[in-house]
C-alpha cells in the first residue's frame, strides 16, 4: 500500500519534479525505492530523519 | 503461445465474497500489482456485487419482494460485515478506526486508489439477474457487465485470484 500511495502521488508531479516520502525501515524501505526504480523513476537520496524513519527522494 | 512480458503482467480477481475483510484483501492486492503497472482485473459476483453498490446503506432494491429483501439484507459498502468475529457489525468499525491509527489504507481508500489506478471494474451478470439489480444500481467506474467467456477471455495470460 505504500507504494501505491507513492505511485498515485507520483502522478500529480510533472517530469523532473521531486517526491519525498517519509517511510519506515523495513518492507516500505527496501520495496518503495525498487518499485520507483523498476517503473523509470530515479531515486536522488536516502536518508534517516530519526529511529527508523527514512527520508526518500524520488525524481519523475 | 508465445507470452510476452507485457501481457504476462496481469492479475485478475474474482470477488465473490462480500465480507469486509476479505474486500481489504482483494483491494490490497489489486491496487499493489496496478501500482506496479500490472493490467488488474477485478470481477464483481454475487456477494461481491455488495462492495460496488451505488448505494452504501441497505436499500430495498431489485425486482421482487426476494429481491428487494435480499438486497435489503445485505446492504452496501457500509454494511459489509468481517468473515469472523463480526459482533453485528461493530467489528468492521473497529477494524477501521484501527487501519486508520495505524496508518493503514482503509477500504475506502483502497477502492478510491484502485479507480485512479485505472483498475478494471466488472460485474457478473448473472448474479446481476438473479437479484434484479441493474447496472445503474452499482458505481459509475463499473466498465462492463460481465459472464464468465468474457472474463476468461479479460483474464487469459495473467494471474486469477478468487476471494
Amino acid at each position: 500500500m505504500t507504494f501505491v500511495k507513492t505511485k498515485l502521488e507520483l502522478e500529480k508531479l510533472k517530469t523532473g519534479e521531486i517526491l519525498e516520502v517519509i517511510l519506515s525501515s523495513g518492507e516500505p524501505l527496501e520495496n518503495v525505492p525498487k518499485s520507483a526504480v523498476e517503473q523509470g523513476y530515479r531515486i536522488l537520496g536516502i536518508t534517516r530523519v530519526e529511529g527508523n524513519v527514512y527520508r526518500v527522494e524520488i525524481e519523475k | 503461445m508465445i507470452i510476452t512480458e507485457k501481457q504476462s503482467k496481469k492479475l485478475s480477481l474474482v470477488v465473490f465474497s462480500g465480507d469486509f475483510d476479505k474486500a481489504v484483501a482483494a483491494f490490497t492486492m489489486a491496487t499493489g500489482a496496478a501500482a506496479v503497472n500490472y493490467e488488474v482485473n477485478m470481477f464483481f459476483t454475487f456477494w461481491g456485487l455488495n462492495i460496488v453498490k451505488l448505494k452504501k446503506g441497505r436499500r430495498f432494491k431489485g425486482k421482487g419482494l426476494p429481491a428487494g429483501m435480499f438486497n435489503f439484507l445485505s446492504g452496501g459498502f457500509k454494511n459489509l460485515p468481517m468473515s469472523r468475529l463480526n459482533f453485528l457489525g461493530t467489528s468492521t468499525k473497529i477494524m477501521t478506526s484501527l487501519m486508520k491509527k495505524r496508518n493503514v489504507a482503509t477500504l475506502k481508500q483502497l477502492t478510491e486508489a484502485a479507480v485512479a489506478l485505472n483498475i478494471n471494474l466488472y460485474i457478473c451478470e448473472m448474479s446481476m439477474v438473479i437479484l434484479g439489480l441493474e447496472k445503474k444500481d452499482f458505481i459509475p467506474e463499473i466498465k462492463e457487465i460481465l459472464g464468465v467467456a468474457k472474463f476468461l477471455e479479460l483474464s487469459e495470460n495473467g494471474r486469477t485470484l478468487f476471494i
